[in-house]
């Protein structure tokens, strides 16, 4: 699928993830992580830190569900096929939880601290995910 | 306690509206990004640079703070170490990221258009999870 570039759509989205960063942290003293949001949902422990975790995660959903209509490139999604699902919902699911997030957590919030250790994560899986898509769609020829 | 919840909830608001208006929610737009020899897009690259940019301002006036507004102290990560642990994982990560164009938050924000792979990918991430937790601590 051939997606078109949007400089204004995309600086104008990715402040609003800053500012969601900021909110939970200045209201709640939590770091916007999604995979770390996500693992700490699995472990069904029903007690506080569970409910907040789990409205974020309905936020996520509804803010998504809300502004759809307004996205143009997002009005419609190209969603993996089952096997690239299964095995790369494995992957992701597998090195988030080895290396303690790594998009939202390390990339935005990471970063945003000066952390090297963040900074030293985003830099390899980007070069993976780079190195990835090269061999997938052209050596391979996806 | 009300308070804390509710800022989750705006906050998770204001995330979901941010991926999807940025189209980072679209697993086309993020594989196209790491595309350099094929349809490049480079939208990702200004969302990251805004929302570092937001975060690193936002972040500044929060920590002059002894406390969140609404909670208690402020939960920050307590490894440091650059270590194997990060290194694989991160690789793992971003081998799965460019295979399936879906990192965690747009893999749930996408539950929002209803399609039964959405949670299929869910699913396998949770069983990825917990598999990480076979892998020994060093």
């Amino acid at each position: 699928m051939i997606t078109e570039f949007t400089p204004y759509a995309g600086l104008l989205g990715g402040a609003l993830i800053g500012v969601s960063a900021v909110l939970l942290m200045a209201g709640a003293g939590r770091i916007a992580g999604c995979s770390g949001i996500f693992r700490n949902l699995l472990t069904l422990k029903f007690d506080g830190d569970f409910i907040w975790r789990a409205l974020f995660v309905v936020g996520l959903v509804a803010g998504t569900a809300v502004t759809r209509p307004f996205a143009a490139n997002a009005t419609m999604i190209a969603l993996p096929t089952l096997s690239i699902a299964i095995i790369g919902g494995l992957l992701v699911g597998f090195g988030t939880a080895l290396g303690h997030g790594y998009t939202s957590g390390h990339g935005i919030c990471g970063i945003s601290r000066f952390s090297l250790r963040s900074t030293v994560a985003t830099l390899t899986f980007m070069v993976a995910a780079i190195i990835t898509v090269f061999i997938t769609h052209h050596v391979l020829g996806g | 306690m009300l308070m804390q919840r509710l800022t989750a909830l705006i906050s998770g608001l204001v995330f979901g509206a941010g991926l999807t208006i940025s189209g980072m929610v679209n697993p086309a737009k993020v594989i196209n990004f790491l595309d350099f020899a094929g349809k490049f897009d480079g939208t990702l690259l200004l969302v990251f640079v805004a929302g570092v940019a937001v975060t690193m301002v936002g972040y500044y006036f929060t920590f002059q703070r002894a406390a969140p507004f609404f909670g208690e102290r402020f939960y920050l990560p307590t490894i440091f170490a650059v270590d194997r642990r990060l290194l694989i994982g991160a690789s793992v990560f971003g081998i799965g990221w460019g295979l399936s164009g879906f990192c965690p938050g747009p893999a749930m924000a996408s539950l929002a258009y209803l399609q039964p792979i959405s949670l299929v990918f869910l699913v396998a991430m949770a069983m990825g999870a917990l598999a990480a937790k076979l892998v020994p601590e060093e």
